[in-house]
């Protein structure tokens, strides 16, 4: 009897429930939408942030430490220390593989453009490096990723070709020098040498006085074949929290199981770690300035899809408030009359709460697929890329339709409790 | 043996006296009819009674309950196990067919029993239109199933609202019918009602007036003076 009167209720008053089916279903949609951008966003805008620039500087443990200590600065002939080429591929194995997003290796040397007598700094990298893992796969990596925000007027060099270089825009102009011209330099070594300027960049940062050579080139160069100075590494990590903060102070501090959270977290001060047990004495340091700023942005974003979802819900609730007090007050002769006939207050409070509910249920699926509808566009539309559907955002999802349309019901609820047969019943 | 007994009832709204000090015991099988003209205490006096409302001042004995004692909870179950109310506007829920809105006052009773409640309706002429919604009946045929519903649960005590007030004179004498018969089979019935003819069926009849009971007569006496 009960569904009867359910079902009865429904039909009758399809078109109020319709709205309020609407009202769920756009409160719901946008909840969704949110919610599943929320739960992902972290990764796509991680994969943002991550095109520009590196978050992990890897240098050689003794020239870290004098680094750190002396305030000297790699390149400054101060330290001899090196990490080895061949072992680079190390860092796509790693736990967090796949968090690894670009690295490529630097060598600076001094070098002396050849007719004007003028020194510049010389810097052997990767530019789209493919390497053979141990795993098996292969992996290209290099500046062309990892730099892929710079304004490049031509193309960059090829790894394997020593004869091709491209130059900052300062340091172009200095040397009178544009795409497809000849840069002629001699190296430490004095061995003079001709590179092919293959194009003129913009970093908008200091490298604009520099002068990009296949790492090979610069190796032969120093004479130090197989080494570089320092690997940066654009990694995509979760935003610092208290353990991250903790175990960057003091790992020791961490329990056992805080440990392997921590070791199973891409947080930074994780992967830096790991990174460190791949390499010969290699010490990762985190760029925290560009960490912190991924976890403040993304904090801050998150923060505005959860406000922007509670707003929308508490619309939703408000919406609803006024269309099932309307309905209630509509129906106020009838529930006069349940109540009359016997029903207790909660016999009614029970038929109208599950009356709406269902129809909260039903507007909650059609919103739910609408939001994930939505969630697509605007993973398309910001971050060119599919949002997937996050199965946290369902019982999230659930839980608030349950809580938004109970809210929206108090007041309708005051007033049916409020409401005694002899105020409907006698028709005068 | 009382059914119903009210000792010393006033009612007042704010500075309203909607009744005043009311005095009325009514018998086991016992027709009342309950008089007088609008703001006479008609409908108050049936919300008392009808446990709706409960008195400012008295005492409202029905079936051996106090009424005035008990909580609104419990006096929605004396309303529901021992009153069997109709109504002047019919009052039918309009989805559920006429069946339907017979079960459900044993729904919130006890338990409901399609058979039984066909049964009810095949007792007041309606056994063919049990599966009609209300709005496909006539008003005479909605007010039988209104009394249909009162009668399900075998209540104590039939209360009507001017159960004839808005039907046509052979649906009035098709339901007085069906009353007479209700108190034939030994029914307690009381009903308010403005109609000296409604009035007329009633072994007793009392006048209000002002909130007060005016007069007490007889139906017949009332019927002779029409």
């Amino acid at each position: 009897m009960f569904f009867r009167i359910i079902r009865g209720g429904i039909v009758r008053q399809r078109r109020k429930l319709l709205l309020i089916a609407i009202t769920v279903m756009l409160g719901v949609s946008l909840a969704t939408a949110m919610l599943n951008v929320m739960l992902d966003v972290g990764d796509k805008i991680n994969q943002e942030l991550k095109t520009y620039g590196a978050n992990l500087n890897v240098v050689p443990r003794g020239a870290s430490f004098l680094g750190d200590l002396y305030g000297l600065e790699d390149g400054a002939g101060v330290s001899d220390k090196y990490l080895a080429e061949d072992e680079l591929g190390r860092l796509k194995t790693i736990f967090w593989a796949y968090n690894i997003v670009d690295f490529t290796p630097y060598l600076e040397a001094p070098a002396r453009a050849g007719d004007k007598d003028f020194a510049f700094a010389a810097v052997g990298t990767w530019f789209a490096k493919t390497l053979d893992l141990p795993t098996g796969e292969k992996v290209t990596t290099g500046m062309r990723g990892l730099k892929s925000w710079w304004s490049m007027d031509g193309e960059w060099p090829d790894d394997a070709r020593n004869d091709q270089a491209v130059l900052g825009y300062v340091l172009a102009r200095r040397l009178g020098l544009k795409k497809g011209d000849t840069l002629g330099y001699s190296g430490p070594d004095g061995k003079p040498a001709a590179a092919t300027v293959t194009g003129v960049f913009n970093s908008g940062s200091a490298e604009d006085d520099l002068a990009y050579l296949p790492l090979a080139a610069v190796q032969g160069m120093t004479g130090l074949d197989g080494l570089v100075r320092r690997v940066e590494v654009s990694a995509l990590t979760t935003p610092e929290n208290d353990l991250a903060r903790r175990a960057a102070r003091s790992p020791a501090s961490l329990s056992a199981k805080e440990w392997e959270t921590w070791y199973c977290t891409a947080y930074i001060g994780a992967i830096a770690y790991q990174i460190e047990e791949v390499l010969t004495d290699a010490r990762a340091k985190p760029i925290l300035q560009v960490a912190e700023s991924e976890g403040a942005i993304l904090g801050k974003i998150e923060l505005l899809m959860a406000l922007l979802t509670a707003l929308g819900m508490a619309c939703s609730a408000l919406a609803l408030s006024n269309l099932v007090t309307a309905s209630v007050l509509e129906r106020s002769t009838e529930i006069g009359l349940l109540k009359a006939i016997g029903a207790t207050d909660l016999d009614v409070l029970l038929l109208i709460l599950a009356e709406i509910l269902l129809t909260a249920v039903a507007g909650a699926g059609a919103g739910y697929s609408l939001g994930l509808w939505f969630s697509r566009i605007i993973g398309q539309a910001v971050f060119n890329a599919a949002i997937s559907v996050s199965p946290t955002a369902v019982p999230l999802v659930a839980a608030m339709v349950v809580f938004v349309t109970v809210l929206g019901c108090v007041p309708a609820i005051k007033l049916l409790l409020s409401l005694r047969p002899t105020q409907v019943l006698h028709g005068r | 043996m009382n059914i119903l007994e009210l000792k010393d009832v006033s009612m007042t709204y704010g500075t309203v006296k909607a009744l005043q000090h009311i005095d009325l015991t009514v018998g086991q099988g016992e027709w009342l009819a309950i008089m007088g003209p609008s703001g006479s205490g008609k409908t108050t006096m049936m919300n008392i009674v009808g446990c709706m409302d409960k008195a400012s001042d008295g005492s409202v004995v029905l079936d051996g309950q106090e009424l005035s004692k008990l909580p609104p909870r419990g006096l929605t179950a004396i309303r529901r196990d021992k009153i069997g109310l109709i109504f002047q506007q019919f009052h039918l829920v309009p989805y559920l067919t006429a069946l339907e809105n017979v079960v459900i006052a044993q729904y919130y009773h006890s338990m409901p029993d399609e058979d039984e409640a066909l049964e009810a309706l095949r007792s007041v002429g309606l056994g063919e239109r049990a599966r009609h919604l209300p709005s496909q009946l006539s008003g005479g045929e909605q007010q039988r199933v209104c009394i249909a519903r009162a009668l399900i649960n075998c209540p104590k005590l039939i209360l009507a609202d001017e159960p004839t007030g808005n039907l046509d004179e052979a649906n009035e004498k098709l339901v007085l019918e069906i009353l007479h018969r209700l108190h034939g089979s030994g029914s307690t019935i009381i009903v308010v009602t403005h109609s000296p003819d409604v009035g007329s069926h009633a072994d007793r009849v009392i006048v209000l007036e002002h909130g007060k009971i005016a007069r007490t007569t007889t139906g017949a006496l009332l019927h002779k003076s029409a």
